[in-house]
C-alpha cells in the first residue's frame, strides 16, 4: 500500500501525483519505471518515474488517463492510498557528457524525459530540449524544463502555442545546424519516436528511445514487452526500457500494443459512461 | 481398526464386485489382484467450463484400498525414487490401517509440501517408477499410487483442522532473507524460521507462493492450498515483503551490509521465457506460456466480468511444447473458450515431459494432439496478427544426449495450420536482475547461479536453490533443495 501524499491535474487528462515509496525512492534513478496496481481485480501497468524526492521517500507519477487502470488511478485522492506498487525496475539511462544532447519529449513523454534530461545536463552537457503537443493544454512540465535546459522548444498540433509543427520539424533543423546534437533522446508515442528515429538517422545522430509496452510483472518473466531491436527479440523490461530507436521496429510495436484493442475500447467508454454520469450527479447536487 | 471390512466401490466396470481385505492377512498375490484405484474426477464435458480442481481426490475408503495394494518392499525402491526421500512404505502401510494421522507425520518429516506435491509431481518417473507392483503388473501406471495417497493425507489433514503451524526454537537474533516465495523458498523460510532465526521472504509479485500461483492453474492446484501453506509460515512468524524486487528495490549487498542480513537464500526461479526464434514470433497473438498463464492465473483474467486484466481470445491456438507448462496452456486455452486448441510437439508422447495424468486430462478435453511435428514460422494477416502456422513433421532418430531419441526433420513436408494464437511453452531461461545486480555471484553459460552440494554460492553467507540453480525442474526438486540449502544456512549460523 502506498499513499498517494499530492495529486495535481495538469490537463483534462493529465494527473500528476507525488506517492510515498522509501525504497524506490532511494534506489531509482533516470529512465527506471515502476509497475503499479490499483485494486484487487486491477491491471498490472508500467509507469516511468517522472521526479523522486530521495529525501522525503517520494516519488512523483504523471499520467494520463487512456484506459481503465489510469482512470482509476486518477480516482484516487490525496490521503489514499495504491494497492500496489513495485520498483524501480528497466535498467536506468545511461547517462555521461557528449557535448549537446537533444531531448524530444511528446504529451506524456516529457514526463519520464525530465529526470533523464536533468541528468544529462547535471553532468555537463549542453541541453537543449523540444516539448510537443496535440494543442497547449497538453503541454506540461514546461516550468521545469525551461530551468534546466539551454534552449526550448515548443510545438503544437493545432499551434495554438508555440511553432505549429510537429517535433521532427525543429529536430530536423537542429541535426542540420554546423554543431548538430551528439545524443538524441525521445519519448513519446510510438509514432512520434518512429518519425523522430527517421528524421535522426541520415545525419547518423544517436537516437534513444524509451519504450512502454505491454506488461505484467516487469521483471523479465511474462515476455509480453518483448520487441524487435536490430532484429533481436529484446524484453523492454530488463533489456530496456531505453532502446536505439534506429533499431526499433516500431511498426511490430504498434501492432503489439493493440493486442488487446477491443477490450481497451469498451473499458474506455464505459471509464467515460462512469465519468459523464458521475459529473451528472454532482451537478445535479 | 485395522482389521475393518472395508468394499472397493470404484469398480466402474462391474459395480456389483465385492471384495473385502483384511490388510494383515492379505497375501502379496492377493494385494496384485487388487485393481488399482481410479481418481475421481470432475466429468470432462462439465470442467472445461470451468476453473474447479479436475482430480477430486480419494475417499477415505479408496485410499484404504490403495494403500493395501502395497507389498511393503524391504528393499524399498520408491524411497530411492523420491527426490526428499519420504519414507513412502510406512506413511501407505499406516493408511491401510487407517491412521492417516500417523501416515502424514511420516510424511511431514521430510516433505513440507504435501498438499501440492501430491497434486503435481510426475510420480511416475519418480516414487511410482520403480515401484514393485507395477513391474510385476507390468506396467508404470499400475503401480501403486503413491501421489494420491499422499494427496490424500494431505487434504485429510487440513480438512480435520489438526494442522498446526510448527513450533520455533529460541530467538536467535540471527536474520536470513529469501527471495522468491515458491516451494524452494517456502522450505526454508519453514526450516530455517524453526531453528529460531528471524526470517523476512521477499516476493516480486503483489501474491506469494511463485509459480504455484502464477504458472499452475487453479483446475490442477487450488491457490487456496498454497496460501494455507504461506499462512503456516506467517503463524510461524516468517515476515512477508511482497513487491520488492532484490537487485531493483534493493540489491542484495545492501540486505547484508545495511540491513543486517546474515544470510541469504535466492529462490528466485527460473524466470526467462524461452521462445523458438522462429519468423513471426512477435506477431499479435504470440505469448509465452508465462504470459498467458499468468493473466489466467494470477491476474483471474478468466473472470472478465470482474479481472481488468485482458486475455487474449482465440478461436484456433496451438501450443508449442510438451512440458506440464504446455499441458496447462493447452487446458486454459480450452477454459477460456478456444474451438480448437492444438498441441504441438516435435517428439512422440513417449517422450513428453508431462505428468501423464495431464497428458490424458488435456486429451479428455479435447486437445488435439499433434506429434512429431514443430513449428517452422508464424505466418501473419495483412494486420500483423497471427494467421497460421506453418509446421514441418519429423521421424525419430538415434538417441541424444538427454537419452530421448533426437527427432529428425523430414524435408519437404511443410504444411500449414490456420490460427489466430501461439502460445510457446519450451521453457525459461534463468532471470538475469540478481545476477546482474549482485558482482561476484557466480553463474554458468545458462545464467543459472553455480553452488556447491549444500547449495551454497560463490558468494559468503549466500545460497540458492530451485530453478535459479537447476533451471526448470519441479516443485519437488524445488523443495528438495530448499531442505539442504536450510540445513547449511542454520548450520553457517550457528558456527557465526
Amino acid at each position: 500500500m502506498n499513499k498517494i501524499i499530492d495529486k495535481t491535474q495538469l490537463s483534462a487528462e493529465v494527473f500528476k501525483i507525488k506517492v510515498e515509496a522509501q525504497l524506490i525512492a532511494e534506489e531509482c534513478l533516470p529512465g527506471q519505471f515502476i509497475m503499479l496496481q490499483v485494486d484487487e481485480n486491477g491491471e498490472r501497468i508500467p509507469l516511468t518515474i517522472a521526479d523522486s524526492d530521495r529525501k522525503n521517500g517520494t516519488i512523483n507519477l504523471i499520467f494520463q488517463t487512456v484506459g481503465k487502470t489510469t482512470h482509476l488511478l486518477s480516482e484516487i485522492n490525496k490521503g489514499e492510498y495504491i494497492l500496489n506498487l513495485v520498483g524501480p525496475l528497466g535498467k536506468p539511462t545511461h547517462v555521461e557528457k557528449v557535448g549537446t544532447v537533444l531531448c524530444v519529449g511528446g504529451g506524456i513523454g516529457v514526463a519520464p524525459l525530465y529526470p533523464i534530461a536533468k541528468a544529462m545536463k547535471v553532468i555537463g552537457n549542453k541541453l537543449v530540449v523540444i516539448i510537443g503537443a496535440r494543442n497547449k493544454s497538453l503541454i506540461i512540465l514546461e516550468d521545469e524544463m525551461k530551468a534546466i535546459a539551454d534552449e526550448l522548444i515548443i510545438c503544437t498540433d493545432d499551434g495554438s502555442y508555440g511553432q505549429k509543427s510537429l517535433v521532427t520539424h525543429p529536430l530536423k533543423e537542429l541535426c542540420e545546424r554546423r554543431e548538430k546534437p551528439d545524443l538524441v533522446v525521445a519519448i513519446g508515442p510510438p509514432i512520434m519516436m518512429k518519425f523522430c528515429a527517421e528524421t535522426t538517422r541520415p545525419y547518423k545522430v544517436s537516437t534513444i528511445v524509451s519504450l512502454n509496452t505491454i506488461m505484467i510483472d516487469g521483471t523479465g518473466m511474462c515476455g509480453g514487452c518483448r520487441v524487435n531491436v536490430g532484429g533481436k527479440a529484446r524484453f523492454v523490461c530488463v533489456d530496456g526500457p531505453e532502446f536505439d530507436g534506429h533499431l526499433v521496429d516500431f511498426d511490430n510495436m504498434m501492432q503489439r500494443l493493440g493486442s488487446y484493442k477491443k477490450r481497451e475500447e469498451e473499458d474506455h467508454h464505459k471509464c467515460h459512461m462512469d465519468l459523464e454520469y458521475k459529473k451528472k450527479m454532482s451537478d445535479r447536487k | 481398526m485395522n482389521s475393518s471390512r472395508i468394499e472397493n466401490n470404484n469398480s466402474d466396470k462391474d459395480k456389483s464386485q465385492k471384495i473385502a481385505f483384511d490388510n494383515k492377512t492379505l497375501s502379496p498375490k492377493e494385494r496384485l489382484s487388487i485393481p488399482p484405484q481410479e481418481m475421481p474426477t470432475q466429468d470432462h464435458h462439465l470442467r472445461i467450463k470451468n476453473m474447479k480442481e479436475v482430480a477430486l481426490g480419494y475417499s477415505a475408503e479408496q485410499a484404504k484400498v490403495e494403500a493395501m495394494r502395497c507389498l511393503q518392499c524391504k528393499n524399498a525402491p520408491c524411497i530411492a525414487g523420491c527426490p526428499v526421500g519420504i519414507d513412502i512404505p510406512n506413511f501407505i502401510k499406516a493408511i491401510a490401517d487407517g491412521d492417516n494421522k500417523t501416515a502424514i507425520e511420516i510424511i511431514k518429516k521430510s516433505s513440507l509440501l504435501p498438499a501440492v506435491c501430491g497434486r503435481v509431481c510426475p510420480q511416475e518417473t519418480q516414487c511410482q517408477a520403480p515401484c514393485t507392483v507395477g513391474k510385476s503388473l507390468k506396467d508404470v501406471n499400475k503401480a501403486v499410487s503413491i501421489g494420491r495417497l499422499e494427496r490424500f493425507v494431505a487434504d485429510w489433514e487440513r480438512d480435520s483442522g489438526i494442522l498446526a503451524a510448527p513450533t520455533t526454537k529460541k530467538e536467535t537474533g540471527k536474520k536470513v532473507a529469501v527471495i522468491g516465495s515458491g516451494p524452494a523458498s517456502i522450505t526454508v523460510a519453514a526450516d530455517v524460521r524453526r531453528e529460531g532465526h528471524s526470517v523476512t521472504m521477499f516476493e516480486a509479485f503483489h501474491k506469494t507462493g511463485g509459480v504455484m500461483v502464477y504458472g499452475i492453474p487453479e483446475f490442477r492446484l487450488p491457490k487456496k492450498i498454497v496460501q494455507e501453506e504461506v499462512n503456516t509460515l506467517k503463524k510461524m512468524g516468517v515476515k512477508i515483503e511482497t513487491n520488492f524486487v532484490v537487485g531493483r528495490t534493493r540489491k542484495l549487498a545492501d540486505l547484508m551490509a545495511k540491513d543486517g542480513f546474515n544470510a541469504v537464500f535466492i529462490g528466485a526461479g527460473a524466470g526467462l521465457p524461452r521462445f523458438m526464434n522462429i519468423e513471426g514470433e512477435n506477431l499479435v497473438g504470440v505469448f509465452s506460456a508465462n504470459e498467458y498463464l499468468t493473466r489466467a492465473n494470477l491476474m483471474k483474467a478468466y473472470d472478465s466480468s470482474n479481472a481488468h486484466t485482458p486475455i487474449f481470445s482465440a478461436r484456433k491456438v496451438a501450443i508449442l511444447g510438451g512440458g506440464n507448462v504446455a499441458m496447462d496452456a493447452a487446458r486454459m486455452a480450452v477454459r477460456l473458450g478456444a474451438e480448437e486448441v492444438h498441441l504441438i510437439y516435435r517428439r512422440t508422447e513417449v517422450e513428453m515431459p508431462a505428468r501423464v495424468e495431464e497428458v490424458s486430462h488435456a486429451k479428455e478435453e479435447g486437445v488435439i494432439f499433434h506429434m512429431l511435428e514443430n513449428a517452422k514460422r508464424i505466418l501473419p494477416d495483412e494486420k500483423g496478427r497471427v494467421r497460421a502456422i506453418e509446421c514441418l513433421r519429423y521421424a525419430l532418430g538415434e538417441p541424444d544426449e538427454s537419452g530421448r531419441r533426437r527427432p529428425v526433420v523430414i524435408e519437404g513436408s511443410e504444411f500449414e495450420l490456420e490460427l489466430d494464437a501461439v502460445i510457446v511453452a519450451i521453457g525459461n531461461d534463468s532471470n538475469p536482475l540478481i545476477k546482474q545486480t549482485t558482482p561476484g555471484l557466480e553463474t554458468n553459460k545458462w545464467g543459472n547461479i553455480i553452488t556447491d552440494e549444500n547449495c551454497k554460492t560463490s558468494l559468503d553467507g549466500v545460497y540458492a536453490g530451485g530453478d535459479i540453480v537447476l533451471g526448470a525442474a519441479t516443485v519437488i526438486l524445488a523443495m528438495g533443495q530448499g531442505r539442504i540449502a536450510a540445513k547449511a544456512i542454520n548450520e553457517y549460523l550457528r558456527q557465526k
